[in-house]
């Protein structure tokens, strides 16, 4: 018998990164920093009010993507109206330079939104920790790589000495068994598991996607997976990279090169959780059993599939939980027991770090394909990066959805935030393939409802919330 | 950043679960270039109509909230996006402490990068202080050295945090500066890296 246990891939990567360790708190080293401009400017300014410096620049990179508008990028921040935003965009363009960080600004075809841009460049590698000031950092696990969203003052600790200050968390392991139904993909099997676990159920966690279904899955529906376990508390999700992984990365920009390719994937293989490595939690889930999802109300753990009803209020245990569900019924204009299909959509949005990436493009594309835009609903197509829309365009599929009726827009955060001017009016909802339905989130008081690109297409031609397997 | 080590004031009750730092802070606030002038950003959907008109019912709104220092709230406090503002717009506007039965993670750190104290305590102390927040006395008393919370009428109720975190919020100590002493560890853990991952290089 082994005197240790095995070690979880979790396990695996915060040991290779600890530089240091006191009384239960690690100096983590970090290997990779995406920055963007709506959470850097006050640590570049504390950075400066402190003379110091950035440590390593070649391990940054920075895009535009929160406050860009998705038009008319080729003419860089003069297409942005919105006075403060070009600030902020500005502001980011002059620290890079002064610090020597590469930047894709807007209209470099390589800019995009961050967690499309980081791993699509292949500076996204397995075994790597990746942070940026945002929450949805959580997407390139997806790679084995241990990956979180921070806050600015850390994003100015890990300019300054690249490395974060950090607690080990809990492992806590996902896993999706079985062959999912057809019309069923990554974005049902998030949904289903933050329905599931709740959105504080993975607090204090990181979690390891395991079994059949997640093999299964491309690395863009690895990503979205990934994506979203932020939304069910845990600051980091992971997958253990395999052959899908390194055919993904083999011959990216910044993948390594010859021999440097072969030693990392040598690397790469030991990633993966020991057979008797010990998770704190763990849950199973049945592919088969798991339905299209969509969300009901304003957290992303009101989730139900798109064959059931609106829940009420009365159904939930707690006085806080009773008193959540009634306001977001009010704020979303629902019933109790209302089938979640007679929800009729305003506005569609396809895009967002969650599913903007070529294969969501071409699952909407799929869908939408010999349709129209029902009538009196506004369905706008986002790519997640200059690259995904010019691929897109290789393949046809702006086409496809510009003769259908849907908006083909430049990249950038859009409408998952509206930041820029993609926003909904008060009262207009949304069939949306973002990751967030708060309260005001796409526009001060309008409706978010989560889906896959399959499931936001299938509204747009129909418009309603629909199972996108009767249009299969 | 801003000591914290005592805290007498006001307690304004925000019985919500789930409260997401885009309630906390929204959007339209994100633009900043700077870290200060968010407390007019705070809570902005809740606190405003659309015409931007106080809406007299919010808890922060109320004359006998204005000044809060505390806030307690629901399950899952500021959960959602990663952004700062949140813990500079919710200090800007006076709340040094927040009281919850759950914080979200990122959220949770970013407090402690500010001097803004979020405490844990049981599901039946914080509906304790709701109650009692709601009343007549809303002040309560918050020792971080003693690791407590004082209730209006008297009650303590103990609450549990990191002993590191702790040190450092009461000295209000900057974590950067702390870690460049580490400076000579984190070149060597580079050097060694260097040599065992030489794929990471050059990238």
């Amino acid at each position: 018998m082994r005197a240790m246990p095995g070690k979880t891939l979790y396990d695996k990567i915060w040991d290779a990164h600890v530089v240091d360790e006191q009384d239960g708190e690690a100096i983590l080293y970090i290997d990779l920093h995406l920055i963007h401009e709506v959470t850097t400017p006050q640590a570049f300014a504390g950075l400066r009010a402190n003379r110091r410096g950035v440590r390593r620049p070649d391990r940054t990179l920075a895009v535009a993507d929160h406050n860009v508008p998705t038009e008319d990028q080729d003419l860089g921040v003069d297409a942005v109206q919105d006075e403060e935003a070009r600030l902020q965009l500005q502001t980011l363009g002059k620290n890079v330079a002064e610090y020597g960080i590469e930047y894709f600004p807007m209209g470099d075809v390589r800019n995009g939104i961050v967690h499309v841009v980081g791993p699509e460049q292949g500076r996204t590698q397995p075994g790597m920790t990746i942070v940026c000031g945002d929450s949805h950092t959580s997407t390139h696990g997806a790679f084995g790589a241990l990956a979180h969203g921070i806050g600015t003052s850390e994003v100015e600790h890990v300019l300054a000495t690249q490395t974060l200050r950090q607690k080990k968390a809990k492992n806590f392991r996902v896993r999706i068994e079985g062959e999912p139904a057809p019309g069923v993909g990554a974005k049902d099997f998030a949904l289903a598991v933050i329905g599931v676990i709740g959105t504080a159920g993975g607090t204090g966690y990181v979690i390891e996607y395991a079994g059949s279904a997640v093999r299964g899955l491309s690395m863009e529906g690895r990503m979205t997976l990934c994506n979203l376990t932020i939304e069910g508390g845990a600051r980091a999700g992971l997958v253990a990279p395999d052959e899908t992984t390194f055919d993904y990365l083999r011959g990216r920009p910044s993948a390594p090169k010859g021999g440097g390719w072969e030693m990392a994937v040598g690397y790469w293989k030991t990633l993966f959780s020991d057979d008797d490595a010990v998770f704190d939690r763990e849950i199973v889930l049945d592919a088969a059993q798991i339905a299209p999802s969509v969300t009901w109300g304003t957290s992303p753990e009101d989730v139900i599939p798109v064959t059931g009803t609106v829940p009420a209020p009365d159904s939930f245990a707690t006085p806080d939980k009773r008193a959540s569900a009634a306001r977001a019924l009010d704020y979303m204009g629902l019933a109790a027991g209302q089938p979640i299909t007679e929800a009729k959509v305003d506005v569609v949005f396809i895009g967002s770090c969650t599913n903007s990436r070529i294969e969501d493009m071409r699952a909407a594309a799929k869908v939408v394909e010999g349709r129209r835009v029902a009538d009196g609903v506004r369905a706008m197509v986002v790519p997640g990066s200059g690259l995904v829309r010019a691929q897109a365009e290789e393949e046809g599929l702006d086409e496809v959805f510009k003769a259908a009726g849907f908006e083909w827009r430049e990249p950038g955060c859009s409408m998952c935030l509206g930041m820029n001017p993609d926003r909904l009016t008060p009262g207009q909802r949304c069939a949306s393939t973002s990751n967030r339905n708060f309260e005001g989130r796409q526009g001060r008081g309008g409706r978010t409802h989560l889906m896959s690109p399959a499931m936001a297409a299938a509204a747009a031609v129909t418009g309603h919330i629909v199972d996108v397997r009767e249009l299969l | 950043m801003e000591a914290f080590t005592r805290l007498d004031a006001a307690a304004a009750p925000l019985p919500l679960a789930n409260i997401d730092t885009d309630q906390i802070i929204p959007k339209q606030f994100l633009k900043t270039v700077e870290r200060a002038g968010l407390a007019k950003g705070l809570f902005y959907e809740y606190r405003f109509d659309e015409q931007g008109r106080e809406i007299p019912d919010f808890v922060l709104n109320q004359p006998a909230y204005k000044g809060a220092g505390v806030l307690i709230a629901g399950d899952n406090f500021g959960c959602g996006s990663s952004r700062e503002h949140a813990p500079w717009a919710l200090m800007d506007f006076g709340i040094r402490c927040v009281i919850s039965t759950s914080f979200a993670d990122i959220f949770y750190n970013n407090c402690f990068q500010n001097g803004l104290l979020p405490v844990v305590l049981k599901a039946d102390e914080v509906r304790q202080l709701m109650d009692e927040a709601r009343g007549g006395n809303h002040v309560v008393s918050v020792d971080l050295e003693a690791q407590t919370v004082t209730s209006p009428s008297g009650a303590v109720f103990r609450f549990e945090i990191d002993p590191k975190r702790k040190a450092k919020m009461l000295k209000g100590l900057d974590a950067i500066g702390e870690t460049l002493e580490a400076a000579p560890a984190i070149d060597t853990y580079e050097m060694k890296r260097a040599l065992s991952q030489p794929w990471l290089e050059g990238a």
